[in-house]
């Protein structure tokens, strides 16, 4: 590759005879001719972009990026740094893989649909529920289409949809933005030490709720231990009861089927992408009662001509180009990719290493948390819960000069609360984990 | 038929007699998971082992069941898989109004940096980077558009129409007429204006086209009142027209008090041309896997972008990015800062979790530095050079002209859907089939600037012999894929959509 700027796009190929060979088989003399754009609306000026070669502009975005710092971040809430195995790297960037789209011509993308009929299977086994989709945006997208899903299916005349006080922000705006063109109203319910409060929960639901929504673990990683009993409250409302998860926590914890859970959310993409500045994949799965009324791609197995098993994407008359305004998602283009990785990396680590991965989490933490607690002034963990991979710290000092002393030496950790930071050990190495704690016990001295 | 077709050879692996079988018939390990387990005797017990678990047994699953293969078996396997997958790398791919075009390698190195991968929680003084890349991205979509402010959160094309409806919905309701409940669609639109419409809680009024295949004055006319709150068109529109009257059609939409909304699918026609902002659309998505070139990864992840003139940027959602210092300078500087998020005044806040497919931003943001304005008018020249030079080569009938970047054209008496399994015969993508319906058995065609004259002449080849054949060879293609046509009814009358379902089904 050579190292100049472009002239013209450097990936069309036209010499300028073939340029010309093109506009004379067409009939004009110039490109220009070709464009139909009355007078008035013609752009005659520049962007005033410059262009560059490959390698400036790989300098060009390194040097900018090179701007945020380098710290350790035991950051978490919704969006893990995993480690990903490069397997993952290797066999995703595999052009196939990357340069093609949704498997209109399912003959030619028989890969791509069995990685994803794989990704299906994968999270059926993890929730327990007969259907999954291969993928939505996110956790809080999924989380939308759900509330619309509970919209469609439901029994009861009611309207209203019940959260986690705890729920973060995004999720919830976006969840107020997917029901907007509903009747449906999005209310909270009260966490008592960060896990639901039953007792106040029971208070709140009454024949007018059409979704119950839970997390497990919560935001601020606690395990709910009474998840059948949120369900029950949900069932005997002819409520959904929608729960919030990922694939690691599902690995370990109850399975949702188990609970009765009606729907699962969240995001898959904390295995297969590494910290992404909250980019995700969305992960949702249901019973086979709603399988009509699921939103986004569905992969099916089929046979072909020589009747060889073979997949293709199904149920096709559910989405939009072809229901059109009544389809049940809007959704098109999704993060297909992003669900190949996930598959990828839970097919590296196996179900061995997947129960191990998340039981690390919960040792890891418990650990940590009990060494902070030991320190004068700290108690972790605040909630008195098991934890898996995060957990809240209350300290006696602002926890914004905490939090700013520890970014000063090279860690990130959330702030939760005036007194609160909430840590996360997941993809951290243990070794930094306890350079960690000697670092925090510097700061709180 | 002589068989020296250039063909593009799938790799086809069979075992069994099947496929490339599933990771599932390779291995199924079942892990059980215990307090208290003893591993060492479930370890001797072949398939199944077990973990000890921190956790009570009531808050833990019975047992987890999944293939455990090793990596080298992984690695065949998904090799294996990637072979029977036609990308753009393997040939062209003229999947109209979807923008196949080439995705520069180097933007995947560009995202693999190391700085790249921060947390969004973190401090925004520690991630200056990234929002020095999100604001530079703001600034190029704004001036590539026209448009005053742009938001980098919606994932893809359609949650960038989602946020454009409801930033419509908004921004009447702040002057109060949130009494407009009508968004206006042309019938030959996709599927998702339709469906973002009615998400929004919209009614949707679908606009027919007049004979040349543009917008019907009369039926806007007819379809616009005091309850239009937006009318959604692309241009140039879904047959690759550019709609001439569009300033008039601008000036009838904001007479009667709506917005008007552009979908940004087909931007690469335009690049240096025209910009929506210029035309009179209020608001508009950008489909960055499209006009710049981020890898449509079998479906996904893209991104949206949305672009805004100055009376809506208050209704965006929430964050976006800007210098530091707006409201107090020096506290900025003292804190660090360059580039601060904010939230805008009267924001319809989130459409996502965060702020986006990231990573998706950051290869857009790569291309186009890399193509500059140069790069990027010709890219906008050579597809419409192309789409003209295809469309004068093949024998099918284009029956609406003068087209930009892509053209549709009608299969006649033969079923569209046909025609493009026959082309995959040829080593070659087919078009996209039957849409826009105004055409019969639609061939909606997209080249692209990245095709060679040669490719299109290749290109042009296979649609031609595919035009001469008889309906029975179409009904029976495609013969030379990796696998052979897939019977769509069984698959939708017996859904099997796990290999749980299928161990049900075979009776095991
Ligand atoms: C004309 C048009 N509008 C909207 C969309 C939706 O965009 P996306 O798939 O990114 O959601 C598409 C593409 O698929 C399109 O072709």
């Amino acid at each position: 590759m050579d190292d100049s700027r472009p002239t013209g796009s450097p990936y069309a190929p036209h010499t300028d005879e073939e340029r010309a060979a093109m506009l004379e088989v067409i009939g004009t003399d110039t490109v220009t001719e070709l464009f139909d754009v009355p007078s008035a609306v013609r752009f005659d000026d520049e962007f005033g972009i410059d262009a560059r070669s490959e390698r400036e502009t790989r300098r060009f975005v390194r040097s900018i990026l090179e701007r945020n710092d380098d710290l350790v971040e035991l950051l978490g809430r919704g969006h893990y740094g995993y480690y990903v195995p490069s397997l993952v790297d290797h066999l995703a960037d595999r052009s196939e893989y990357l340069t093609s789209y949704t498997q209109y011509q399912p003959e030619v993308s028989q890969g791509f649909l069995q990685a994803l009929f794989e990704y299906q299977s994968l999270l059926v086994e993890l929730t327990g529920l007969e259907v999954a989709n291969c993928s939505m945006y996110d956790a809080a997208t999924a989380l939308g289409e759900a509330a619309t899903l509970a919209d469609r299916v439901r029994e009861t005349s009611g309207t209203r949809v019940l959260v986690p006080d705890l729920l973060r922000e995004g999720r919830r705006g976006t969840l107020e933005n997917y029901v907007a063109g509903t009747d449906l109203s999005i209310e909270t319910y009260p966490t008592a030490d960060a896990t639901v409060d039953l007792a106040a929960l029971e208070d709140a639901v009454d024949e007018d709720v059409v979704m119950l929504y839970a997390e497990n673990p919560t935001v601020r990683g606690t395990i709910e231990e009474r998840l059948a009993d949120v369900a029950t409250l949900a069932t005997d409302a002819e409520a959904l009861f929608v729960l919030g998860s990922d694939p690691i926590a599902l690995s370990l914890l109850e399975r949702p089927a188990d609970v009765g859970a009606d729907v699962v959310v969240g995001d898959a993409s904390v295995l297969g992408l590494p910290t992404s500045y909250g980019m995700g994949l969305g992960l949702f799965a249901t019973r086979e009662d709603y399988l009509r009324q699921v939103p986004g791609r569905l992969v099916g197995a089929s046979e072909d001509a020589t009747d060889r098993r073979a997949f293709t994407l199904t149920l096709q008359t559910r989405e939009q180009h072809i229901r059109r305004e009544r389809a049940t998602s809007n959704i098109c283009t999704n993060q297909a990719w992003v669900a190949l990785r996930t598959a990828m990396h839970a097919a590296v680590l196996g179900p061995d290493g997947l129960v191990e991965l998340a039981t690390r989490g919960v040792t890891r933490a418990r650990d940590l948390a009990a060494e902070l607690d030991e320190l004068e002034g700290v108690t972790a963990p605040v909630h008195d819960r098991h934890h898996l991979r995060e957990f809240v710290v209350d300290v006696d000092q602002a926890a914004t000069d905490v939090a700013g002393a520890l970014e000063q030496r090279g860690y990130a950790v959330h702030v939760v609360g005036e007194h609160e930071l909430q840590i996360c050990v997941a993809g951290v190495p243990e070794e930094t984990l306890g350079q960690f704690s000697e670092e925090f016990a510097e700061v709180v001295r | 038929m002589t068989d020296d077709r250039v063909r593009y050879d799938q790799a086809r692996y069979v075992e069994d007699g099947q496929y490339e079988p599933l990771l599932s018939q390779k291995d199924l390990t079942r892990v059980e998971i215990g307090n208290g387990n003893d591993a060492d005797d479930a370890a001797t017990a072949g398939e199944t082992a077990a973990v000890d678990s921190p956790l009570p047994d009531d808050l833990t699953r019975d047992s987890l069941e999944l293939p455990a293969l090793s990596e080298p078996e992984l690695a065949r396997h998904y090799t294996r898989l990637s072979q029977m997958i036609y990308g753009i790398d393997s040939g062209p791919y003229p999947l109209g109004s979807c923008t196949m075009k080439y995705n520069p390698k180097f933007t995947e190195d560009v995202a693999a940096f190391p700085s790249a991968a921060v947390h969004p929680d973190r401090s925004e003084r520690s991630i200056q980077g990234t929002l020095e890349v999100l604001y530079r991205l703001q600034d190029y979509l704004g001036r590539i558009g026209g448009m005053d402010a742009v938001t980098l959160q919606p994932p893809a094309g359609a949650a960038g129409e989602f946020v454009g409806i409801r930033v419509a919905a908004a921004y009447h309701e702040y002057n109060g007429e949130g009494h407009r409940d009508e968004v206006i669609v042309p019938e030959s639109a996709h599927g998702t204006n339709f469906a973002t419409a009615a998400l929004g809680g919209y009614d949707v009024v679908s606009l027919p086209s007049d004979d040349a295949g543009r917008v019907d004055l009369d039926a806007l006319e007819a379809a616009l009142s005091e309850n239009t709150a937006a009318l959604m068109l692309t241009n140039p529109n879904t047959l690759g027209l550019f709609e001439r009257d569009i300033e008039v059609i601008a000036e009838m939409v904001h007479d009667v008090g709506g917005l008007l909304y552009y979908d940004g699918a087909n931007l690469n026609a335009l690049l240096g041309r025209a910009r929506p902002g210029d035309m009179g659309f209020d608001v508009m998505h950008y489909n960055v896997h499209k006009t710049f070139a981020t890898p449509h990864g079998g479906g996904g992840p893209g991104a949206g972008p949305v672009g805004v003139v100055e009376d809506l940027e208050p209704f965006l959602p929430a964050p976006r990015v800007r210098k530091a210092g707006a409201d107090d300078e020096s506290d900025a500087a003292s804190a660090g800062r360059t580039y601060e998020l904010f939230d805008p005044d009267n924001t319809i806040g989130k459409v996502h979790g965060y702020q986006g497919n990231w990573l998706v931003l950051l290869k857009a943001f790569a291309y186009i530095a890399r193509l500059g304005d140069a790069g990027l008018t010709d890219a906008s020249a050579m597809a419409v050079l192309n789409a003209n030079y295809l469309a004068s080569q093949i024998e099918y009938e284009v029956p609406y002209e003068p087209f930009h970047h892509e053209f549709v054209a009608s299969a006649g008496e033969q079923d569209a859907a046909d025609v493009a399994k026959r082309m995959l015969d040829y080593g070659v993508h087919p078009p996209t089939t039957k849409w826009p319906e105004i055409v019969p058995e639609a061939l909606m065609t997209e080249p692209t600037e990245v095709e060679s004259k040669a490719t299109l002449d290749r290109l042009a080849g296979a649609f031609n012999a595919v035009a001469e054949e008889d309906d029975e060879t179409l009904a029976d293609a495609p013969e030379r894929t990796a696998a052979r046509r897939i019977d769509q009814t069984t698959a939708a009358r017996n859904p099997r959509l796990s290999w749980h379902a299928l161990e049900e089904s075979s009776g095991q």
